[in-house]
């Protein structure tokens, strides 16, 4: 802990937005990073706990204060190291984790937390402009080789954990590119996909081999082990009476191009981070007015977005009935919904409604499965652990 | 301390006589007499002139009987701990009952302990005749000796031998009296040797000396030997001593005084000691004695060498000459000569000694036992612990002095005078040429060539850091701080994770020792401020045959700290000079501990002098074997080969890094060390960019941190050199197998067996392969240790635990609790304390109605002593109101307690007494349901602690009765307490304060802590703590918290078993805390012999804490641990909290009880038959384990079913209450007068007492120990006359006038110890620690010994005469004037935080007024004298002033004119 009394001399900063006014109108990230200078300021609130929860939140268990230390040091190297060697990915969490280890942080207890997730960033964005971030392939090939079906990032969670232990990793991707939910269900406004782009060149650099388009459906042959990580795949319906009216759309594939919003009266179901995202779209696409209904209550704190800061009216405890939709073109109109505290029934118009309701766990039939497939859908975070998880124990059994 | 038969290891091949007898040695469960401690009063009468007369004899008996309080009883009041009386032979009498015998001079003789058995008494003497004729010597006959048993106790009666006396004549071939000594000392060894019967023991056997003793009573000494009371039985000089052991089963043997010596104190180096002679193939000192017994056998060998007495003791007794520089060259000269081949025998001791001719007497070198003289008219030396042991008439007294450390005291009856110090040492220093001797021939390793060459790994330094297991931790949290600061790093809130043993991680074989510490028996000391008497300085290489001095004897290399640098080591490495050869052994292995053994004999053999064990070289092939393993074996292998003293070992390791690690290497042996990788660990912390440093100034800073580490692990144990802590093995393993406690750490305790060689192999194999893996990580691991991690060691408080245990207390939730408390006993995944390991049996279970109710276990839940000041104000009387809510108690910790607490639901019923003494008032001691001493603490017992200035707020000031801002030192020891009759002497004192405060006495769980308690509960304690060495703490050395102290499982098991058994738990309760959470912790505590339970660490997380660790830092963001207003505002615990919590356990533990079919928690209490281990539960390191000695169940009453008797009610204060102001008698057995008086007081007036001199009492004769302890404002002492240690003991507003006619010592030693406000005026001389830990007594004093105001606060002091060494020391407050007329006092002066400064004429008026009222009070001629010409002699005066005090002063502008007119 560089400065024990950190804690009650400096406010909590988290990274900038850009002004909504201007982010809307492109699709470029919505935040800007921060200097390195502020990162060292905020490093110094962290504790440095001698039970440090946020290590223990975290799902991936980085080392948090003794990043947070050296960051406040001005030593970023070796905090780099730090960071890498827990998180792959630290630039895809550093921007989109919900950060559980800031809900977990002990100074949140009575004062706002360490900006953990901020400080993340900055360590692994300054390591990449300082080029420390390079391929490390392994000294030595075990010749043993492993399949991994699906670059999401529990697949490539597992996929470089074992590469890094010598074997040779070949990922499937059935997408045209690597990366997943990252890539495809984020939308680029929250995480840059070049983002990506230069972290799977180290990757291949490192020696792991990515073949995309391909859908695998089997075990493939040639591999002394396969790990299965296709995600959670089945999204979440809603089957209501005007279900099977047009202009209804799963998040996933509102995300990844259907539909447009321009123009639109937008109605989002599913009040989590994918709904927002939808919201942070339907804006940038140009939607009339957007609306985001949840079926639970108001939280005691509510956590704001920057796509909620974007534009949007949010409604809690709204069950929704049915799609209205016109005789004429089959397409929703409006929805009608029901107030589960008050009882009350109304209407909301709508003319695109996007469906954020998450996906469904499937049972994983596989020896060696990873992430959302095995766990059901959870966080980008959880998968990468969980990857990592299964590489351990395949490389055990190799 | 004795150790058992086994310290010699298979016994000689002779032929033993079996014989019958009780058993003495038998090691019950955990109990064993290995542990046993003792300690006394000692005294003698002389006639200077050497008249023999029966009325020394008479004289001798009688001091024994004034010193009979200083001697203990068991369980059986009617037998002693055991006394006895040495005298010159009393011919004209043995000639009356004995007619054969020829003149005096002729003939030898003493006292003999026989079988009862016939038979075996039979075969003893036809041994004597054999051996003595052997010897070629005449056997004249046995005598019975007359004796009179009808007074002794049933179990003294019991075990009594037959005792006899034998009377061997002259052989024809021998001339001197000196080889006839030698024969007779011969004699008696080869009898020793021969018949080995517990019965039988040989009471001395010389022609000039005779010992009675037995296991006596003091006053039964007389009536029980007849010879004694025989007007013909004559003696010049008496030699007494009277016994106080903590031991169970006193035996007749061990009664003192011994051949030549009887010893008060305690040798803590006993075990090194007795191993360095059996290295120099030296075979006198008998199994089964005391440390004293061991200490006499020495003696007697060098005396009978040819040594005179005087430089015998001073070999075996150092004076602290290292870095005294007003000792004249010669004497150090002499001591350094000696050390080259005697290490001190260390420990507090005074002695006195006898051949028959002369008597003398000396103290250890910090003068930590008392011993007072006094020289008579008529030519007689009294001496003895006390002052007032024999009624001589003022008029009569010649002289009266104390004993000094350093100093020898010495009565010659053949040249009929006392032997000055200097003199006896210019005779001894003179005859030799030493100062040449050294010059010549000692070789100083500064003036060794410069190699210039510095061996650097560089390359893979990472995986030699993971192979020899550093983490991450270790450079942050160890090594970081060390090489930054120069310190050792300070952490907080104990350890809850696994034992090593336990764990599932592999552990360094440092982490399976803990570091023993003094506590009771022996004090520890203050290596800071009293650094004086430390010292790591070494003389290594080959040591020579000790019977003899040449100038061969002091070729040695002098090294000045033993942790090498690089460079240092190769100096060593290639030395060439005085014969000096080194070999350096690699120990990397594959190879054998064997192997590495016969390689150093070889090397010996070979002709080297220094041998470098050495692991450099480790690489994917090769790992290190552990170093401490190695120099375990080697040390082991060539004491038992008597090589050992022929080579110096030397490690040059890359494992050792922590100071714990240091320590170990010296304790088994290392005579220096070169820990070459955490040096490159340094040199990486500064290269990273974390050091801010030059690479040379950290590895320095990080040497100093270790030395400075390591004083402060042998101060712990009381030792002050390294050369007499090497080798000495003060650490208990736990976990370790005994094949390799044997091979490698002889004599160690390891209770509870455990892991072998293979384990110690695979360990290091996890961590040699894990960092030499291919395609592994450079990272090093993350440790977790010292901060919880997700992928660190396991932690019993860690996140999930924590946040059940809050969610439960804060919503009231048992469902909550019950899975926290699921969370802490199931350790199936991984096992953390002993307790994991238990399971209760299988039992028919009872209705839970019919268990105890909730309301009446709560009453036995206290909670642990947190000082307001280590936690904050609104945290504090949270827990205090919760406790008195539920009818526990709650503990005010050391500091005090806000008085307007006192009445209220704020109260803590437990008021601690610690060795700051800050706040113990008398009022604060009068409004206590129990006053509890501190004697250690969990987290760093042996240690003391230190309130930083900045953290004295005006609040916290108040209540400790100091100055806002002025740092607050508790040193490590009570200043009363260096002894076990000390602590009785202190229990004493508080429960005349407070009759109806019930008294206990706080102990850290340590391996011998049955015994201490047997000896506390014999010093009438009414309740032991034993606290376990896991629990938490405010702030303390990181290496503390790990590895000193045990687990109380351990600490409790052998507290009761050793009660039960000795028959004294019926006396006394007993309570444990450190790390206990749950119903099943309580459960298992209380089937392990407590009655109580406290909790500490578990009040603070309900209240809040998140164990940040921070407390240290004052930074807790919580504001549980701090005080920092802005931060105490974030508390939020509130008292419900705890309340509900302890309903939970309450709950819990009944449901327990009722599976159990147990009704009560009395009959819950020892029931060990209800627990057995879980095997299956064991860790793959831990399946050798061994629990049966724990849950051993000893025979007898096993609960606290009586009150202790505690003398109290037929004082002197009750008769002083009685009848008010007057004259009163008073003599040496009347001690605590005062305290009861000012206890009343208190309680009718409070806090301010009575007005100025309302009471007035006049004392003539000689006062007992604390004299005026805790007198109360309104009280006026007056004694004329002497009186002993303590005066004025925590003196609160009273007045304390002291004179007599003596110019010398009137008053002993610590006096105004922790003494709040009053006034003293004494005239005459104190003894050492005057003033210590002050707070605000105004004292005036015609001078003092060593240690003057040492820890002083306040006040104001005035010393009319010299002073002794090292005065203020740690002193930061108050204002010392010393009269420094001879212009000596500077280099007696402690200057690290005071500076020496005219007086101001503010100043000049304090003085003066303190001097108009020592003459108006004590007539005194020298305060007379400097009134009379004041001007010209304040002059001389030189004020001593602390420079924090002085800036607080200025700062605050407080008026330093406060002293009232008297």
């Amino acid at each position: 802990m560089g400065n024990p009394k950190g804690f009650l001399k400096v406010k909590r900063k988290t990274c900038g937005y850009r002004p909504v006014c201007e982010r809307v109108k492109d699709y470029n990230e919505v935040f800007t990073l921060r200097s390195d200078r502020d990162s060292e300021e905020q490093s110094s609130r962290c504790m440095d706990c001698g039970t440090p929860f946020c290590n223990f939140g975290c799902p991936i268990g980085n080392y948090i204060p003794e990043w947070n230390d050296l960051v406040y040091n001005r030593q970023w190297k070796k905090a780099f190291e730090l960071l890498e060697a827990t998180n792959i990915l630290p630039e895809v969490t550093g921007r989109v984790c919900p950060a559980l280890c800031e809900a977990a942080c002990v100074l949140g207890i009575n004062d706002d937390p360490v900006t953990i997730k901020d400080n993340e960033l900055a360590i692994i964005e300054h390591a990449f402009k300082k080029g420390w971030v390079v391929p490390r392939p392994p000294k030595k090939r075990t010749g043993k080789k492993v399949a991994v079906i699906g670059s999401g990032p529990a697949g490539l969670s597992a996929a470089v954990h074992l590469n890094r232990k010598g074997h040779l990793v070949t990922v499937f991707e059935k997408d045209d590119k690597i990366g997943g939910i990252m890539r495809y269900g984020i939308p680029e406004f929250k995480l840059e996909k070049h983002i990506l782009d230069r972290r799977i060149k180290i990757w291949e650099q490192e020696g792991i081999v990515f073949k995309t388009e391909k859908n695998i459906k089997k075990n493939p042959d040639g591999f002394d082990a396969v790990i299965w990580a296709c995600g959670a795949l089945t999204p979440r319906d809603l089957k209501i009476p005007g279900r099977e009216l047009e202009g209804i759309y799963f998040a996933m594939d509102f995300l990844t191009g259907n539909g447009n919003a321009k123009g639109k009266k937008v109605v989002v179901i599913g009040g989590g981070d994918t709904g927002a995202d939808c919201v942070g779209t339907a804006n940038r696409q140009g939607a009339r007015c957007v609306v985001q209904i949840e079926l639970l209550p108001c939280p005691p704190i509510v956590k704001t977005s920057s796509s909620h800061e974007e534009g949007c009216e949010r409604k809690w405890s709204i069950e929704t009935k049915r799609f209205v939709g016109t005789d004429r073109d089959l397409s929703v109109r409006s929805i009608r919904c029901k107030n589960r505290e008050t009882g009350e029934e109304f209407e909301i118009e709508a003319d695109l409604v996007i469906l954020a309701l998450g996906f469904l766990k499937e049972e994983p039939k596989e020896k060696f499965c990873a992430g959302d497939m095995k766990t059901g859908p959870s966080l980008i975070v959880r998968a990468i652990n969980d990857g990592f998880e299964v590489a351990r124990e395949v490389d055990r059994s190799l | 301390m004795a150790f058992g038969l086994n310290t010699f290891g298979p016994a000689p091949k002779t032929k033993v006589l079996k014989m019958l007898g009780y058993e003495k040695y038998k090691t019950e469960g955990l109990y064993s007499p290995a542990f046993e401690h003792d300690s006394c009063g000692v005294g003698f009468v002389v006639s200077i002139k050497g008249e023999k007369s029966h009325d020394i004899v008479e004289k001798g008996l009688q001091i024994l009987k004034r010193l009979s309080h200083r001697g203990a009883v068991g369980a059986d009041p009617q037998t002693g701990d055991g006394a006895g009386i040495l005298v010159q032979i009393p011919h004209d009498f043995y000639k009356k009952v004995f007619p054969k015998l020829p003149q005096f001079g002729s003939y030898g003789t003493g006292l003999l302990f026989l079988p009862p058995n016939k038979e075996e008494r039979k075969a003893v003497k036809e041994a004597f005749l054999k051996i003595v004729e052997k010897e070629g010597q005449v056997l004249l006959g046995f005598r019975k000796v007359p004796i009179n048993e009808s007074e002794i106790g049933e179990s003294a009666r019991k075990t009594r031998p037959v005792i006899e006396q034998v009377f061997i004549f002259k052989g024809k071939r021998v001339n001197t009296r000196l080889e006839f000594e030698r024969k007779l000392y011969a004699i008696r060894r080869k009898i020793e040797k021969e018949i080995k019967a517990e019965s039988f023991y040989i009471l001395n056997l010389s022609s000039r000396t005779v010992a009675y003793k037995g296991l006596l009573m003091a006053e039964q000494v007389e009536e029980f030997f007849l010879d004694l009371k025989d007007p013909d039985f004559k003696s010049a000089i008496a030699l007494i001593h009277s016994r106080y052991s903590t031991n169970t089963f006193p035996t007749w043997d061990l009664a003192q005084p011994f051949r030549f010596l009887a010893h008060n104190g305690e040798i803590n180096t006993l075990r090194g000691n007795i191993n360095w002679m059996r290295a120099r193939g030296i075979d006198v000192i008998v199994p089964g004695g005391s440390d004293s017994a061991a200490l006499d056998n020495v003696f007697e060998l060098l005396t009978l060498s040819g040594r005179s007495m005087a430089h015998s003791m001073m070999m075996l007794i150092p004076g602290a000459w290292e870095h005294d520089n007003l000792m004249r060259k010669e004497v150090r000269d002499f001591y350094k000569y000696h050390a080259c081949f005697m290490e001190p025998w260390d420990g507090p001791a005074a002695i006195a000694f006898t051949d028959g001719k002369d008597v003398g007497a000396v103290l250890d070198r910090n003068g930590l036992r008392p011993a007072r003289y006094i020289v008579t008219n008529d030519g007689l030396v009294v001496m003895a612990s006390e002052v007032g042991v024999l009624d001589i008439k003022p008029e009569q007294i010649k002289y009266s002095g104390r004993l000094e450390p350093g100093k020898m005291f010495y009565i010659d009856t053949e040249t009929n005078r006392i032997v000055e110090d200097d003199e006896i040492k210019e005779e001894i220093y003179s005859s030799r040429f030493y100062g040449q001797w050294l010059t010549e021939n000692m070789v100083d390793l500064d003036d060794l060539h410069k190699t210039g060459s510095s061996v650097r790994t560089g390359r893979d330094l990472s995986l030699q850091l993971k192979s020899f297991g550093y983490t991450r931790e270790d450079l942050k949290i160890i090594i970081k701080p060390m090489a930054e600061k120069g310190q050792e790093p300070v952490g907080s809130m104990g350890n809850d994770t696994p034992h090593a043993v336990l764990s599932q991680r592999p552990q360094l074989l440092y982490n399976y020792f803990k570091q023993l510490f003094a506590q009771v028996t022996n004090p520890p000391i203050d290596p800071i401020r009293e650094e004086v008497v430390m010292s790591l300085e070494s003389y290594v290489g080959p040591q020579r045959d000790i019977l003899s001095e040449s100038p061969e004897h002091c070729r040695k290399l002098r090294v000045h700290e033993p942790i090498l640098l690089n460079e240092e080591l190769e100096r060593i490495r290639s030395i060439q000079k005085n014969g000096f050869k080194t070999k350096t052994i690699s120990i990397v292995s594959p190879k054998s501990l064997d192997a590495i053994c016969s390689e150093a004999e070889a090397a010996i053999n070979d002709g080297s002098t220094f041998l470098i064990l050495s692991d450099r070289g480790v690489d994917k092939k090769h790992s290190a074997i552990p170093a401490l393993l190695a120099v375990g074996a080697v040390h082991q292998h060539l004491v038992r080969k008597a090589l050992r003293t022929k080579v110096g070992i030397i490690i040059e390791s890359g494992e050792p890094r922590e100071v714990h690690h240091f320590a170990l290497l010296f304790g088994y042996g290392a005579d220096l060390v070169n820990p070459y990788l955490a040096y490159e660990a340094v040199g990486l912390l500064v290269d990273e960019g974390s050091l801010f440093l030059d690479e040379t100034t950290a590895v320095n800073n990080y040497r100093k941190a270790v030395n400075k580490g390591l004083k402060k692990i042998l101060s712990k144990m009381g030792i002050s050199t390294l050369n007499s802590y090497r080798g000495a093995q003060i650490f208990e393993a736990l976990g370790l197998s005994d094949e390799v406690i044997k091979k490698c750490f002889e004599g160690t305790p390891s209770r509870i067996g455990g892991a072998g060689f293979e384990i110690i192999e695979k360990e290091t194999q996890l961590r040699h392969q894990a960092a030499f893996a291919e395609n592994g990580s450079d990272l090093l691991d993350t440790g977790g240790i010292y901060q919880w991690r997700k992928d660190g060691e396991f932690h019993l408080w860690n996140p999930e635990s924590i946040s059940a245990i809050q969610d439960a207390a804060r919503n009231n939730d048992y469902g909550r609790y019950k899975e926290f408390a699921g969370l802490i006993d199931d350790q199936s995944k991984q096992p953390t304390s002993l307790r994991s390991s238990f399971k209760f049996k299988a039992a028919k279970a009872i209705p839970i109605k019919e268990v105890e109710p909730v309301e009446s276990i709560m009453k036995r839940f206290a909670t642990g002593a947190m000082s307001f000041g280590s936690i904050s104000g609104p945290a504090h009387e949270t827990i205090a109101i919760a406790m008195n809510a539920i009818g526990g108690k709650s503990n005010t910790g050391e500091g005090g307690e806000d008085p307007a607490r006192f009445k209220d639901n704020r109260r803590s019923a437990i008021k601690q007494v610690a060795s700051g003494r800050f706040g113990v008032t008398t009022n604060y001691l009068v409004n206590a349901d129990e006053l509890q001493i501190k004697i250690a603490q969990g987290a760093k017992p042996g240690e003391g602690g230190q309130l930083p200035g900045h953290k004295v707020s005006a609040l916290i000031a108040k209540t400790r009765y100091t100055t806002k801002g002025v740092t607050l030192i508790s040193p490590p020891p009570h200043h009363d307490i260096y002894s076990i009759e000390d602590l009785a002497q202190l229990i004493f004192d508080l429960k005349n304060v407070n009759p109806s405060a019930r008294i206990s006495v706080k102990l850290v769980s340590e391996i011998g802590v049955g015994t201490v308690a047997a000896g506390v509960a014999k010093g009438h304690a009414d309740m032991i703590l034993i606290s376990g060495g896991e629990g938490g703490t405010g702030a303390s050395p990181i290496s503390s918290i790990r590895h000193a102290g045990l687990p109380w499982e351990l600490g409790l098991a052998e507290t009761h078993q050793t009660l039960v058994l000795n028959n004294l738990r019926s006396r006394v309760r007993l309570q444990t805390d450190g790390q206990i959470r749950t119903g099943r912790d309580v459960a298992i505590a209380a089937m392990l012999g407590a009655e109580e339970f406290g909790f500490a660490t578990t009040m603070l997380i309900i209240s809040g804490c998140v164990m940040l660790r921070h407390c240290h830092l004052n930074n807790c963001s919580v504001g549980v641990a701090t005080q920092d207003p802005v931060l105490a505002e974030r508390f939020r615990g509130k008292p419900e909290y705890i309340i509900n919590y302890f309903n939970f356990l309450a709950r819990d533990l009944r449901e327990t009880m009722a599976l159990l079919g147990i009704r009560t928690i009395d009959e819950l209490v020892g029931r060990t038959d209800l627990l057995e281990v879980d095997e299956k539960l064991l860790p793959w390191k831990a399946k050798g384990l061994d629990y049966s000695k724990i849950l051993y169940r000893p025979k007898g009453e096993s609960h606290c079913t009586q009150k202790q008797e505690h003398g109290i009610e037929k004082i002197l204060d009750r008769e002083l209450i009685k009848k008010g102001s007057g004259e009163y008698k008073i003599k040496n057995s009347d001690r605590s007068v005062g305290a009861m008086l000012s206890g009343e007081i208190c309680k009718k007036h409070g806090e301010k007492g009575l007005p100025e001199d309302s009471l007035r009492f006049k004392f003539t004769g000689c006062a007992g120990q604390s004299f005026g302890a805790w007198l109360a404002p309104g009280i006026t002492f007056e004694l004329d006359g002497l009186a002993n240690d303590y005066v004025g003991k925590g003196m609160f507003g009273g007045k304390l006038i002291i004179h007599s006619p003596l110019k010398n010592i009137v008053i002993g030693n610590t006096s105004f110890y922790g003494a709040i406000r009053g006034e003293a005026y004494i005239r005459g001389m104190a003894g050492e620690r005057f003033c210590v830990r002050n707070s605000g007594v105004n004292a005036v004093v015609e001078g003092v010994g060593d240690h003057g105001c040492e820890y002083m606060t306040g006040g104001r002091v005035v010393i009319l005469g010299p002073t002794g060494r090292n005065f203020a020391a740690g002193m930061s407050g108050g204002i010392a004037y010393v009269y420094d007329k001879l212009g000596e006092f500077e280099p007696k002066c402690n200057q690290a935080m005071v500076e020496l400064e005219e007086l101001s004429l503010g100043d000049q008026k304090t003085v003066k007024r303190l001097l108009e009222n020592h003459f108006k009070y004590t007539r005194s001629p020298i305060a007379k004298a400097v009134l009379d010409d004041f001007k010209a002699e304040i002059k001389r005066f030189v004020k001593v002033m602390p420079i924090e005090y002085k800036r607080v002063l200025t700062e605050e502008e407080i008026e330093l004119l406060e002293v009232g007119d008297g």
